[in-house]
């Protein structure tokens, strides 16, 4: 704003226009590329999971899924997924589906052993990368090691994209899910924008 | 124009391609391939540049990256425009416009030059001793003019539209140079198949083998050996080669960053691809093959335009087809001298005479030099040179045994020097590497390694080509060995090569001039002769870290490269004592200068940092919100109205709570959900309050204590189930009370059986505040009861809206009725809109953060950061209530028994009334008892919070003052620039002290 | 930026960490026994050896444990990490 404007307009206080960013439209503006393309993901249901030993497998038989124990992979089981976040955490994936039925299943499976189930399906978004430079484009904001030696097809992580945590997993050797709070999807999502650039 | 001073063939240029520049706007032509330094040698250009403290001419002095002079800004434009690039790095393309700096009016008459003609009064540390007095002088009148007249290139006037990226990278042995050494550690670590990074800083791999003349490899030329070895390692797939990429810096557990230049040589850059790239390797092994830096010798007049280092002389005619001049003088203290010799003579260049500072030059180089008929004269040093803009002639001085002898002056348009080579050390130092002094080589070469690298070649003091290759393939081996446990097959190298020696020259080099008027240069960027550093050593500087910021040698952009084995020697010399016992100083980061852009990458503006947003910002930024700031999150700071400005807006938001309803977005709040057996316990001993008894479906204000007894963040916490906690946090909070959290649960209690889980994101929070709230909620909710019978102030309940789950909160920090509605954020928007129609006809208003804090100061509800400051106690800031005395323990109780936690002059919370209303405080304001005090007057407090309240008509402030709850009553005062304000000290509470509006 | 060997997930960088101060140093199980001196000694006074150094760390952005670390505080390389709970080990051999 110039000064002119500042003299003449109203007292802002401490405080600016903002008009935000749109997530919806973002993805709506998006190419797709031969090298790395960018989708974002419907809505789907997710719950955190975490217990002692004894509750571990009977979540997994009522969600479908068992529940990895090896660190950093997840296991699928037709659209539903679950992913290895800590020794004591999982989250449990059902795209497309709503998280009343299956929070009930779980809670039914586990009463009486001690655990934590929380639904947080509305707290992230996710985003498909995909392509050959997929990993290239990732890399510009994200310190692993990408290679498939490193980060192989079934392996999941939190981890940080520039200055947004985000969950990271690899579907296929050319595909990510990119999972991320939704506050900071659209500078996750813009960023991986600009480094599709030129990819 | 082509260049007079082209050769007839031959070099890495392409003839077939003419590229047109500009230089200080005179247009040129040079070729394809060159750099801006050699297309202007080739057109017979050395002035390049004025010398930073005496703005004497100066010309090209190297062909790489220790060019200390000529140093130029180039750019299309001012958004495109970069000072200070070294023209021996600049690619030439079509089109090009590049100037000299730090002349005025120009390059050939630069006024600026009389600071030579008075640089007696501008010894080392001049203005240490020159501008002392008066103070105030420093920054209104010295520093400015030193500033203007001493300085290099000019700053751009627009912000850089060139786009940067960075990116991660991995491999198991980066190789950085790609000379001899190099590119036979890439063979060995490629054939042995693990992940090869090779990097090189220039346009094309090869190092040294760019510029060689007769040298061959395996019975092949060298540049035929180069071209074969390039294309095996571009052939494997497991190697990646990245010229025109300089590695920069070594950071700790082998981390490489590399600034690779993506654009910068294209005349018309695609669009889609960034300037610059910062790449930052992880590497599990490092081969250092840097090479060595020819050492110049220091001499008097040695900066004239037209005196360079031999080998880059050599390079310009054998790389570039440019050479350096008609005629030349060879000054030299080694055989390398003579290898530029023979190839500027085989180029075309006279060669008037070779004078040698040995006794006996007897090497393979010098041999050949005689048999070609050039003139070498032993035990004879360059005293002076002479010309003005250019060199035109050299004196060359006999040395005898004990004196000088005979002095000649010798025409000539170019004077090569050599004082040997110095082993490129910096990355190996910047990794915190041990350099040991070579006595034979008179330099430092690498020691002992902290971190996982070794270095190879030139850059360890291997200069003979055979003996770098043999060495580059035995580290590159060793690397993939030790990162893979990989194995090169074996493989020898047939190099032939005239053998260089082992001579070479450090410090100043003997003359008969008046000592007090001789000007021999050891740093040409930082305009210090070998006078300024002796003058140190005589005002009694011995270490060489403080000569060196007592003389600025070795300083700036240049970090030495030229200057710090030289300046070594003096200092050497003049305390008598042996160089290795006068220490190195360090080498920092980066190597070559850096553009900020690279550091910068795409996080510029509005990609800066996270600007997080709710579910609701777009309605509220639709509705014309004015946001702030809150942590990285973007929150409506109020909603104005047409013209209004803040203080109006808030005023309005105000009496639309107080007197019917106003709706207002709490979705920032951190929420945490606390699920497991042992829930309750936990929460018992991670906040003050009691919690075993509060019934599920009630809330409660909770108030969490570090460890040290302070108020760390406070929250509604809902009892969701006897195994569930619904907690929230304030919202710069949130992250640092889960982290808190999960710290004692895993550290300290794992035995307990709860887990936590950050819900922050998943609820919209949509707060319904005043006396008509119920009224708007009422028909939008299924299966919540919110009468205030069924659903009692704090309280939660589970149901639905619009058919969406919700969890409700009769809870208010407004001080009116009022409800929270949490739904899941993706329904945010939708189930807020519906509120925002239901409360149509009753008047609903939107309202912002300034509201909130206003609504609630009335109130007396403190916000945990602003009436707390990290020592406030509970009971400081009124909060004694929520501490549950009966409980054994709880984080912070241990720490609220010592005596100075209930001291009665600890500060408290109270609230002031200006004496006259409509003042109000600033917050921050000191709050003293009597203002005509002696200085320092004592201070009691301060004010915390301060507004205007519409209810009241007045002005209100929160403040903690020292014994303040036994003040109240009392009149203090709040002294400001202009005035004293006078207040009376009241309760917190300004409005609806008993609370009664909650159950309207 | 270092690499820090997370029990749990293996070797990441430093980026994903938090530093958690020093290890091995228990809440007394009640406070309100200690006097103040011995309080004060609990809260604030930590052994910052020149050498190796027992630390807790949190791979924050990764599985949000926390776990302990000797590392070399004149070098910065580590020496081991290990999970939260296992007795400090028993390190005399310099770090590389």
């Amino acid at each position: 704003m110039s000064e002119a404007a500042r003299v003449s307009g109203p007292d802002l206080g401490h405080g600016h226009p903002y008009p935000g960013v749109s997530l919806a439209a973002l993805a709506e503006g998006s190419k797709p590329s031969a090298s790395a393309s960018l989708k974002l993901l419907p809505a789907t249901a997710r719950l955190v999971f975490r217990g002692r030993e004894a509750a571990i497998g009977p979540a997994g038989e009522a969600f479908g899924v068992a529940l990895p124990r090896e660190a950093c992979r997840f296991n699928t089981n037709g659209t539903r997924s679950v992913l290895w976040l800590g020794p004591d955490e999982w989250i449990l994936l059902a795209p497309g589906e709503g998280p009343a039925p299956l929070f009930a299943a779980i809670e039914t499976a586990t009463a009486g052993l001690p655990h934590a189930l929380v639904d947080v399906s509305s707290r992230s978004v996710a985003f498909d990368l995909s392509g050959p430079k997929a990993g290239f484009v990732l890399n510009q904001g994200n310190p692993l090691d990408l290679s498939l030696d490193a980060f192989p097809v079934g392996m999941c992580t939190r981890t940080v994209f520039a200055k947004s945590e985000i969950v990271l997993r690899r579907t296929a050797p050319d595909s990510f899910v990119v999972d991320v709070w939704r506050s900071f999807a659209p500078y996750v999502w813009q960023l991986l924008e600009e480094a599709r650039r030129g990819a | 124009m082509t260049g007079a001073f082209r050769t007839a063939s031959g070099g890495r240029i392409d003839r077939s391609k003419p590229v047109a520049f500009t230089f200080d706007g005179q247009h040129l032509s040079g070729f394809s391939g060159d750099t801006l330094a050699s297309a202007l040698i080739a057109n017979g250009i050395h002035l390049t540049g004025r010398s930073f403290k005496y703005h004497r001419p100066r010309g090209i002095l190297s062909a790489g990256t220790d060019e200390p002079n000529a140093l130029v800004g180039v750019g299309r434009d001012e958004a495109h425009y970069a000072p200070n690039l070294r023209a021996t790095q600049v690619e030439l393309y079509e089109g090009l416009k590049a100037e000299s700096q730090n002349r005025w009016p120009s390059l050939k008459f630069d006024a600026g030059a009389v600071n030579d003609l008075a640089s007696p009064l501008l010894p080392s540390g001049f203005y240490y001793k020159t501008f002392m007095w008066p103070a105030k002088a420093w920054t209104k009148f010295y520093e400015p003019k030193i500033r203007a007249m001493a300085g290099l290139g000019r700053a751009p006037e627009a912000p850089d539209a060139d786009r940067y990226s960075q990116h991660y990278a991995h491999c198991d042995v980066l190789v950085v140079g790609s000379g001899p050494a190099g590119l036979a550690a890439a063979l060995a670590a490629a054939a042995s198949g693990v992940k090869v990074m090779l990097v090189d800083e220039q346009p094309e791999m090869g190092g040294s083998l760019l510029a060689s003349r007769d040298a061959s490899i395996d019975g092949k030329p060298a540049q035929q050996w180069l071209a074969d070895a390039l294309a095996e390692l571009s052939a494997a797939d497991n190697v990646t080669l990245m010229t025109r990429t300089t590695a920069f810096g070594y950071f700790p557990h082998n981390m490489i960053a590399l600034a690779e230049r993506v654009t910068e040589h294209v005349a018309v850059p695609d669009p889609e691809l960034p300037r610059e790239r910062l790449w930052q390797v992880r590497a599990k092994e490092v081969v250092l093959a840097t090479g060595a830096l020819e050492r110049p010798l220091v001499f008097p007049d040695n900066d004239r335009p037209g005196v360079m280092l031999a080998d880059s002389g050599r390079t310009y005619a054998n790389r570039y087809g440019a050479k350096p001049g008609k005629r030349a003088v060879i000054f030299t203290a080694c055989d390398a001298g003579y290898r530029s010799a023979l190839d500027l003579a085989a180029a075309g260049v006279e060669i008037a005479a070779i004078a040698d500072l040995r006794r006996n030059p007897a090497g393979e180089l010098p041999a050949k030099a005689l048999a070609a008929g050039i003139e070498v004269r032993p035990s004879t040093a360059v005293t002076g040179t002479s010309g003005r803009l250019r060199v035109s002639g050299a004196a060359l001085t006999k040395m005898g045994e004990y004196d000088f002898g005979a002095t000649q002056q010798i025409a000539c348009d170019v004077l090569l020097m050599s004082g040997g080579f110095t082993p490129s050390v910096h990355l190996f130092s910047q990794s915190r590497g041990k350099l040991a002094f070579d006595p034979v080589l008179n330099c430092y070469v690498p020691g002992t390694s902290v971190e996982r690298e070794r270095s190879a070649g030139a850059s360890r003091g291997l200069f003979e080509l055979g003996a770098a290759l043999e060495d580059g393939y035995a580290k590159g081996a060793d690397a993939a060995k030790a990162a893979k446990g990989a194995k090169a097959p074996a493989r020898a190298f047939a190099a032939q090569a005239p053998r260089l020696g082992t001579d070479g020259h450090i410090g100043a080099t003997p003359h008969n001039r008046n000592p007090a008027f001789a000007k021999a240069f050891v740093d040409w960027q930082n305009d210090v002769t070998a006078k300024d550093i002796k003058l140190a050593t005589r005002e009694g500087f011995r270490s060489i870290e403080h000569i060196k910021r007592y003389t600025t040698t070795g300083m700036a952009t240049d970090q030495g490269k030229t200057s710090n084995m030289n300046a070594l020697g003096i200092v050497s010399d003049a305390l008598k004592t042996p160089v290795p016992q006068i220490g190195l100083t360090t080498f920092r980061p980066p190597f070559t200068p850096t553009t900020f852009g690279i550091f910068a990458g795409a996080a510029r503006g509005e990609l800066f940092d996270p600007a997080r947003q709710t579910a609701i910002h777009g309605w509220a930024a639709e509705q014309g919100a004015i946001f702030e700031d809150v942590g990285n999150w973007k929150r409506a700071l109020y909603f104005p109205r047409g013209n209004e400005g803040m203080h109006e807006a808030v005023a309005r938001e105000c009496r639309a709570v107080r007197s019917a309803v106003g709706i207002f977005d709490a979705s920032t709040l951190g929420k945490i959900e606390i699920v497991g057996p042992d829930a309750a316990e936990f929460m018992n001993r991670m906040y003050t309050n009691a919690w075993a008894k509060l019934e599920p479906g009630r809330l409660r204000y909770g108030v969490m204590l570090r460890e040290d007894g302070f108020v760390m963040d406070d929250g509604v916490v809902g009892r969701m189930a006897p195994d569930r906690f619904h907690v929230t946090t304030t919202t710069g909070g949130a992250p640092r009370v889960l982290a808190h959290m999960e710290d004692y649960l895993q550290t300290e209690w794992p035995d307990l059986d709860v887990w936590l889980t950050s819900t922050t994101e998943q609820w919209s929070v949509i707060a319904v505040q005043g006396p008509l709230a119920r009224q708007v909620l009422r028909p939008l909710l299924e299966g919540i009861d919110l009468s205030k019978e069924a659903m009692p102030h704090m309280s939660v309940r589970e149901g639905t809206i619009l058919g969406i789950p919700t969890r409700v909160f009769s809870v208010s920090f407004t001080g009116e009725l009022g409800f929270e509605v949490n739904v899941p954020s993706e329904h945010g928007r939708k189930v807020w809109e519906a509120i925002y129609a239901s409360g149509q006809k009753f008047g609903i208003t939107p309202y912002g953060t300034e509201t909130m804090h206003v609504l609630r100061a009335e109130k007396g509800y403190i916000i945990v950061g602003q009436e707390t400051d990290g020592t406030a106690t509970p009971d400081d800031v009124n909060l004694g209530w929520a501490v549950g005395k009966a409980k054994k323990d709880f984080v912070g109780k241990r720490a609220l028994a010592r005596a100075s936690m209930s001291a009665p002059d600890r500060k408290q919370l109270v609230g002031l009334f200006t004496v006259e209303p409509q003042t109000v405080l600033e917050e921050g304001a000191q709050v003293v008892a009597d203002p005509k005090a002696p200085v320092p007057v004592p201070m009691l407090g301060h004010v915390t919070s301060s507004y205007h309240s519409s209810v009241l008509g007045r002005s209100i402030a929160l403040a903690v003052i020292k014994g303040g709850r036994g003040r109240i009553g009392q009149k203090l005062f709040v002294p400001m620039p202009d005035r004293v304000i006078e207040v009376e000290v009241t309760e917190p509470v300004f409005y609806d002290p008993k609370g009664e509006r909650f159950d309207v | 930026m270092l690499i820090i060997n997370c029990p749990y997930c293996g070797e990441r960088p430093e980026i994903e960490f938090r530093y958690g101060g020093e290890a091995h140093i228990a809440r007394p199980a009640d406070p309100s026994a200690l006097s103040d001196a011995e309080w004060t000694d609990f809260l604030y006074n930590r052994t910052n050896p020149k050498g190796k150094h027992a630390e807790r760390w949190r791979h924050i952005h990764g599985c949000g444990r926390y776990f302990n670390a000797v590392r070399d505080t004149v070098s910065d390389f580590f020496v081991t990490t290990y999970k939260t709970g296992e007795a400090r080990p028993d390190i005399e051999e310099s770090a590389r």
